[in-house]
C-alpha cells in the first residue's frame, strides 16, 4: 500500500477572496492522483464550507489533508470564538454569521451540514473562547 | 486516441527566443521551453489564445484557410461572425460590410448573427424544461467547453446542448444555397466561417459538436478585414442583406447572449482567468441561484478575439451604434407562445464528456508515489517561480522531474546556489 500524502494550508482569515482556494488546491491534488469525480466533489465541498466558516467565524486558521488510497481526511483547527451548541449549530439555516457576511452571499446556515451532508465521518471538538477542530472522512468505496 | 485534439495555434521555431512570456501565462499550464523554444502540450491546449497575445515576438501564430481557397467551390456562402461588424470605424449600417463580402467573391451571406437569434430563442425554452442541470452554461465559446471536459466533470452535464451559432448557420447556409442553385451538388457548396478566433478554427476542423463540421472554410477575420477595407470605400448604397436584430449583434461581446434570455438571474463573465475563478465557484456549489450563464475565455467577449483588429471595448462601442435601430430579434423561430415550443432533436449536440489529462498515473498507489516525490522535491527549491528551467512554476518543474520530462539540474537558482557554497568552502580552505 501506497503511504498516505498530506497537504498543508494556512486559512487566511484577512481576505475573503482568497476564501475556498485550499479547497481549488485539494481538488486538483486529487484529480492528479486519479480519485473518481464523486470524491473530488464531496471533498472539495466538505472543505470549502470549512474553509469559509474559518475565514467568518474564526479569522482563519490551518487545513491539514491526509491522503490515502481509501480515505481523504480533512482536518480544519482555528482559534476562533469555538461554538457554544453544537446541536444547534448543525440544525439547517441556523447561522451566527453578521449582515455584512450575508450580504455577500454567505451565512445561510448550510455550512455544518453540508459539511456533514458530504463526508463520512464529522467530528467536532470545540470549546468556546478556545477555538475549533473539525474532522471530516470521506472514504472511497 | 481519445485525447487527440487538432490545434490552430502553432509555434514559429524560428521567432521563438525562449523568454518565458506564454510560459507564465498559459492559463493551463500547457507550455515548456525546451532547448530554447516553447513547447506546447496538445493535450492540455485549450486554444484560448493567450499565449499569441502576450508573445513579444509574434512567435504564436493561428493558423487558417485563406480567400484564395474560395476557389476550391463552385458557390461560396460568407459566415461573418458578429464580432466582425465592430471592426470598422464610421459605419451606421452592417450592410456595407456584407456588400463588401459579395465583392470579394462570396455569392451568398448568411450572418451568424440569425443563427445566434435562433439559439437565443431555443436556449430560452430549454431553460423553461424541468428536468435540467441549472445554471445551463452556454456553450458558443469553444474554449469554455473544452476546459469544463478537462477539468469539471460536474459541469459537463450544465453546458447547453443545442448546436452554438456556427454550427446552426453553417447547416442553413449550405440547405438554403442548395435549395436556391438546384444545380448544386452539396460539395459544390463552400461555406466560409469568418472567425474573431483560434479556437473557433480549431472547434471546426475538430468538429466539437460530436458530428463533422459544416463549415468547409475558416478565415482569419483580420485577413479578411484588410480586404474588406479596399472594397468598402465604394460609396454605393449596399442592398439590404442583414437579417439581425439588437441581440444577434450582441451576441459579439459579453453579456449578449446572456440577455437574451430575458432573466435577471444571469451572469456573464469574461478573460480566462476570471472564468476559470468562476467555474470554481460553480464547482464547490456555493453559489447563488442562476438559471443562465455566458463565459467567455476573451476579454470583452468575441469582439476580443485573437483574430480581430480593433480593440474589443471599442469595437463593443461601434456595436451600440450599429443595433441602436435595429428590431430585437429579426429570427423568432422559436418562442414559448405556443405551436413552436418544441426544440427539435436535430438542434441538440452531444453531451460533453469529462476527459481529464492531468492524472500523474491510472493506478492510485503510483499516482501517490509519484505526488509524495514531487512534493519532497518541491520542498527543496526555491519557489519562487522564475521560469528559467522552462517551467512556469517550482512545483510545475517537480512535477516534470517526477514525470521524467525535466532533470533537476534545470533548476538555476538550485545551481548557483551549490556553486556559491562550493566557492565558500573553497575560501575558507584557502584562508
Amino acid at each position: 500500500m501506497a503511504e498516505a500524502i498530506t497537504f498543508h494550508y494556512d486559512v487566511d482569515g484577512e481576505n475573503f477572496t482568497s476564501a475556498g482556494n485550499a479547497s481549488v488546491q485539494v481538488k486538483r491534488k486529487l484529480r492528479q492522483l486519479g480519485f473518481p469525480p464523486e470524491i473530488i466533489k464531496r471533498v472539495s465541498i466538505a472543505m470549502y464550507e470549512g474553509e469559509i466558516n474559518m475565514v467568518i467565524h474564526a479569522s482563519g486558521g490551518s487545513a491539514d489533508v491526509t491522503v490515502t488510497p481509501e480515505e481523504v481526511r480533512i482536518v480544519l483547527t482555528d482559534h476562533g470564538p469555538g461554538i457554544a451548541d453544537v446541536a444547534l449549530a448543525m440544525r439547517e439555516g441556523y447561522s451566527t454569521a453578521p449582515d455584512n457576511i450575508r450580504s455577500l452571499g454567505f451565512g445561510a446556515g448550510m455550512g455544518l451540514p453540508n459539511m456533514k451532508r458530504y463526508t463520512d465521518t464529522m467530528e467536532i471538538d470545540t470549546e468556546v473562547g478556545r477555538g475549533t477542530t473539525i474532522t471530516m472522512t470521506v472514504k472511497v468505496a | 486516441m481519445t485525447n487527440e485534439y487538432r490545434h490552430s495555434v502553432s509555434l514559429d521555431r524560428d521567432k521563438c527566443k525562449g523568454c518565458t512570456h506564454c510560459l507564465k501565462r498559459c492559463p493551463v499550464e500547457a507550455i515548456r521551453i525546451r532547448d530554447g523554444k516553447a513547447q506546447i502540450n496538445a493535450n492540455r491546449c485549450i486554444d484560448c489564445g493567450v499565449c499569441i497575445d502576450v508573445c513579444p515576438n509574434k512567435a504564436k501564430k493561428a493558423t487558417s484557410d485563406k480567400l484564395e481557397d474560395l476557389k476550391k467551390f463552385k458557390y461560396t456562402v460568407a459566415l461573418p461572425a458578429p464580432s466582425l461588424y465592430g471592426q470598422f470605424d464610421n459605419l451606421d449600417d452592417i450592410d456595407y460590410i456584407l456588400q463588401g463580402l459579395l465583392d470579394l467573391g462570396f455569392d451568398e451571406i448568411y450572418e451568424v448573427a440569425r443563427a445566434a437569434e435562433v439559439v437565443s430563442g431555443m436556449t430560452r425554452l430549454y431553460l423553461n424544461r424541468k428536468d435540467i442541470e441549472k445554471p445551463v452554461i452556454s456553450s458558443a465559446c469553444p474554449v469554455i467547453v473544452r476546459l469544463i471536459s478537462l477539468r469539471y466533470p460536474y459541469l459537463c452535464e450544465n453546458i447547453l446542448p443545442i448546436q452554438p451559432p456556427i454550427d446552426l448557420a453553417a447547416a442553413r447556409a449550405r440547405e438554403r444555397a442548395l435549395e436556391k442553385n438546384p444545380g448544386l451538388r452539396p460539395e459544390d457548396v463552400g461555406v466560409v466561417f469568418i472567425s474573431p478566433c483560434p479556437a473557433k478554427v480549431s472547434y471546426i476542423k475538430n468538429g466539437l459538436g460530436g458530428k463533422k463540421s459544416d463549415i468547409d472554410l475558416v478565415l482569419s477575420m483580420s485577413d479578411v478585414y484588410f480586404d474588406l477595407i479596399g472594397v468598402m470605400k465604394k460609396q454605393l448604397t449596399p442592398e439590404p442583406i442583414s437579417r439581425t436584430g439588437m441581440i444577434g449583434v450582441s451576441w459579439a461581446s459579453t453579456g449578449g447572449e446572456a440577455t437574451a434570455i430575458f432573466n435577471d438571474k444571469y451572469l456573464a463573465a469574461d478573460g480566462i482567468e476570471n472564468v476559470i475563478r468562476v467555474l470554481e465557484q460553480i464547482d464547490n456549489g456555493n453559489f447563488p441561484y442562476l438559471e443562465f450563464i455566458e463565459l467567455n475565455a476573451c476579454s470583452g467577449g468575441c469582439v476580443g478575439g485573437m483574430m480581430t483588429v480593433e480593440n474589443p471595448y471599442i469595437a463593443k462601442a461601434r456595436l451600440q451604434t450599429l443595433k441602436r435601430y435595429l428590431p430585437v430579434s429579426e429570427n423568432w423561430d422559436f418562442r414559448d407562445d405556443g405551436e413552436n415550443s418544441d426544440i427539435p432533436e436535430k438542434y441538440f449536440s452531444d453531451p460533453v464528456k469529462y476527459a481529464p489529462v492531468s492524472a500523474l498515473s491510472s493506478n492510485m498507489s503510483e499516482a501517490m508515489e509519484k505526488m509524495a516525490r514531487i512534493q519532497e522535491i518541491h520542498k527543496t527549491l526555491p519557489d519562487i517561480d522564475c521560469g528559467f528551467c522552462g517551467s512556469p512554476t517550482c512545483y510545475c518543474f517537480a512535477e516534470d522531474v517526477v514525470k521524467g520530462n525535466a532533470d533537476i539540474s534545470e533548476c538555476v537558482v538550485m545551481m548557483r546556489e551549490k556553486k556559491q557554497k562550493a566557492a565558500k568552502e573553497k575560501n575558507h580552505e584557502d584562508s
